[in-house]
């Protein structure tokens, strides 16, 4: 087990690699000087050098590459050019907010998914299947963006059982800003779990194994939850960290119509103003998210299934 | 009849499928005493499985019960309430089902479902764990103790098929249903594991209901067999005595095929030309016409009972009934 984590965190710290140099090379593509957009008109020929100097942006690009790759692996992304401030700081600062959005999101929806998907494969067919199949495709076909400023609207402003905007301050004010961004990305999430759920149960209900569990007598409730959605959910685990580049672009509409703090309102804020080392910081933390996410799940699959764990 | 133990009553059991309902067994009567070991043996595809699921109500979705009872000491078992058949299995009914590859939970600890099937008993998990322990060694498991935190996976086919049978036995159920326990193993495997079940029944005094198409190991374990074709009964009765003297063509072309030695396992399963009829498309008279060599203009048009030829010896074939005419 400790040998497959080992190997799978290598290969994710290769693909960070190759990810990350494809989106630093990409930022720089993107025609218009940044310097002078930075500075705007005002700028002054001895300030535009000395940003230039500043960003290596004179050097020859492989030479820039290998500047920031020396700089990250000191813990260093660069200063931000506006503030001053360390970017890892910033970055970091800003980290927090999305992670607590995504893991609230994530834990209701997984939560609600895997139960009504349990439920309905539990009675496949029935009334409440179908009307559980019907909603489940609603949600599923709801973009996060939409159901935002839908419930934005009816809830906080509206109805106000919710705050509109912000991150709030203490535990209950932090969690009570978190419900309708939560909701709003959360929400698809639960039709696509709930459906994923119902056919990988059904399938495993049908497995021999179930009716070996059942030829011994026992409980029918052990044998869903215990021999069956055990099996069931492992198709959830990777999907959720396969899904994590998802859960983090719904993220970034979400930190916009919230107006939340956070890694998306950060990386769209500095894209306009071109503040390259914001954007390669919290590109870099987001990809960093996606593979350690996209790991995490298989460990977890491993952890979960000893037969995946022999495999690898 | 105090001994009987399960008594299988013109019992017929439909699949419904889009093709239509698939007569999978039709009529089927025979019974078990206590103690007593049978064999029920047929082709692939004869409802052999089919058969054993329905005795402990374990069958896919899409089966019907059409008629007929299964009594395991009285008790209509296909009228038993859930509540009454879950506290029947495996406790006084268990079952080895086929393919010991699928058997068990491929996520959970050799040991933890061990532990599982305990659930009746009030013993604490280390007694339990003990058990499952020495009952692995029982079956001819080595080092049985560790073996326990394994998975499934970790095991080969022929060791799957050991734990599923200790499971079974763990109980000391009163009927052990075994079905096809040794088909997927190599010869010297299959000896082996029969000759472990006949000790542990002859300790445990248990019935066996044993399934197979090696009538061989029928010849060995059984004192007597239950011959099934496409979903019928064609012949039971005394093992010795059929394989003597059978009374169904179907049965003497079994045997024909196969060596009748468990050692000397026939290199390929039993053949006979032709094919089992269509169970969703039954053809009148009787159903092994196609494939008889002795079929009569009779046998095309009339259903031939399963009839009693002597003290426990039963065939459905119009052949003995020209003799008892004759
Ligand atoms: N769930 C099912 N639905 C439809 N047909 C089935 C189902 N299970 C088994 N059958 C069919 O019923 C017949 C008997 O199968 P089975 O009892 O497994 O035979 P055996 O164990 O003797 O090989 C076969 O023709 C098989 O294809
Ligand atoms: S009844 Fe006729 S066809 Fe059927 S087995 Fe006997 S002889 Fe053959
Ligand atoms: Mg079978």
């Amino acid at each position: 087990m400790l040998n497959f984590a080992i190997r799978r965190f290598g290969l994710a710290l290769l693909i960070l690699f190759v990810a990350v140099t494809v989106m630093f090379l990409m930022i720089r593509a993107v025609p218009g000087d940044p310097v002078q957009i930075m500075l705007g008109p005002r700028a002054t020929p001895e300030l535009q050098a000395r940003l230039t100097a500043e960003l290596a942006l004179d050097q020859p690009i492989w030479r820039q590459l290998v500047i920031f790759y020396t700089n990250l692996v000191q813990g260093d992304l660069g200063i931000d050019v506006f503030s001053g401030r360390s970017v890892t700081e910033i970055v970091f600062q800003q980290l927090p907010h999305t992670l607590w959005l995504i893991l609230a999101a994530i834990t209701w929806s997984a939560a609600l998914g895997i139960g009504i998907g349990a439920y309905a494969a539990a009675h496949p067919n029935t009334l409440i299947d179908r009307i559980t199949a019907a909603i489940s495709v609603s949600f599923v076909a709801a973009p996060a963006f939409v159901v935002a400023l839908l419930s934005l609207l009816i809830f906080a402003v509206h109805l106000q059982w919710f705050p509109a905007i912000g991150a709030g301050e203490g535990f209950w004010g932090r969690l009570n800003h978190l419900v309708l961004p939560a909701f709003a990305i959360g929400l698809s999430w639960v039709g696509y779990i709930a459906r994923l759920v119902r056919a990988s149960m059904l399938e495993v209900m049908g497995e021999n194994h179930v009716r070996t569990a059942r030829a011994f007598g026992i409980n029918e409730r052990r044998v869903v939850l215990v021999y069956a959605l055990r099996i069931a959910i492992l198709p959830v685990v990777t999907v959720i960290g396969v899904g994590m580049g998802f859960l983090l672009s719904s993220a970034v509409f979400a930190e916009i119509v919230f107006a939340r703090p956070g890694l998306g309102k950060l990386v769209i804020d500095s894209i306009t103003t071109r503040n390259y080392p914001i954007v390669m910081g919290s590109v870099l933390i987001s990809t960093a998210l996606f593979v350690i996410s996209t790991a995490l799940a298989d460990l977890i699959n491993a952890w979960l299934d000893p037969r995946a764990r022999a495999a690898k | 009849m105090t001994d009987t133990l399960l008594e299988i009553d013109h019992l017929s059991v439909d699949y419904e499928t889009a093709r239509g309902d698939l007569k999978a067994l039709r009529d089927i009567t025979f019974d078990i005493r206590k103690g007593e070991i049978v064999g029920i043996v047929g082709e692939s595809g004869c409802g052999k499985s089919t058969l054993i699921s329905s005795i402990l109500r374990l069958t896919a979705p899409n089966t019907r019960f059409r008629e007929g009872e299964v009594r395991f000491k009285g008790q209509d078992l296909l009228k038993a309430s859930e509540r009454q058949m879950r506290d029947l299995r495996g406790a006084d009914i268990s079952i080895v089902f086929q393919d010991p590859m699928q058997t068990h939970n491929p996520v959970l600890s050799i040991g933890q479902q061990m532990v599982d099937i305990q659930h009746r008993s009030k013993a604490s998990k280390a007694e339990k764990l003990d058990r499952a322990a020495k009952m692995l060694g029982a079956v001819g498991i080595p080092d049985a103790q560790a073996r326990l935190k394994q998975f499934p996976h970790e095991f080969s086919g022929g060791m799957r098929q050991r734990i599923a049978i200790a499971m079974a036995l763990m109980s000391e159920p009163d009927l052990l249903i075994a079905d096809e326990p040794t088909t997927a193993l190599d010869a010297t495997l299959e000896v082996q594991i029969i000759e472990r079940l006949q000790e542990l029944q002859s300790e445990l005094h248990c019935a066996i209901l044993f399934i197979s198409h090696h009538l061989g190991v029928i010849a060995e374990l059984c004192d007597r067999v239950v011959v099934m074709y496409a979903g019928a009964v064609v012949e039971s009765g005394d093992v010795r005595e059929i394989f003597h003297d059978p009374k169904h063509p179907y049965t003497r072309r079994l045997i024909d095929c196969d060596p009748g030695h468990i050692k000397e396992r026939a290199r390929v399963l039993p053949t006979i030309p032709g094919e089992v009829p269509d169970l969703a498309n039954l053809p009148g008279g009787c159903i092994f016409r196609d494939r008889c060599d002795q079929a009569m203009p009779r046998c095309a048009n009339e259903v031939p009972p399963l009839e009693q030829l002597r003290e426990g010896h039963h065939a459905a074939c119009w052949l003995n009934h020209e003799e008892v005419a004759s």
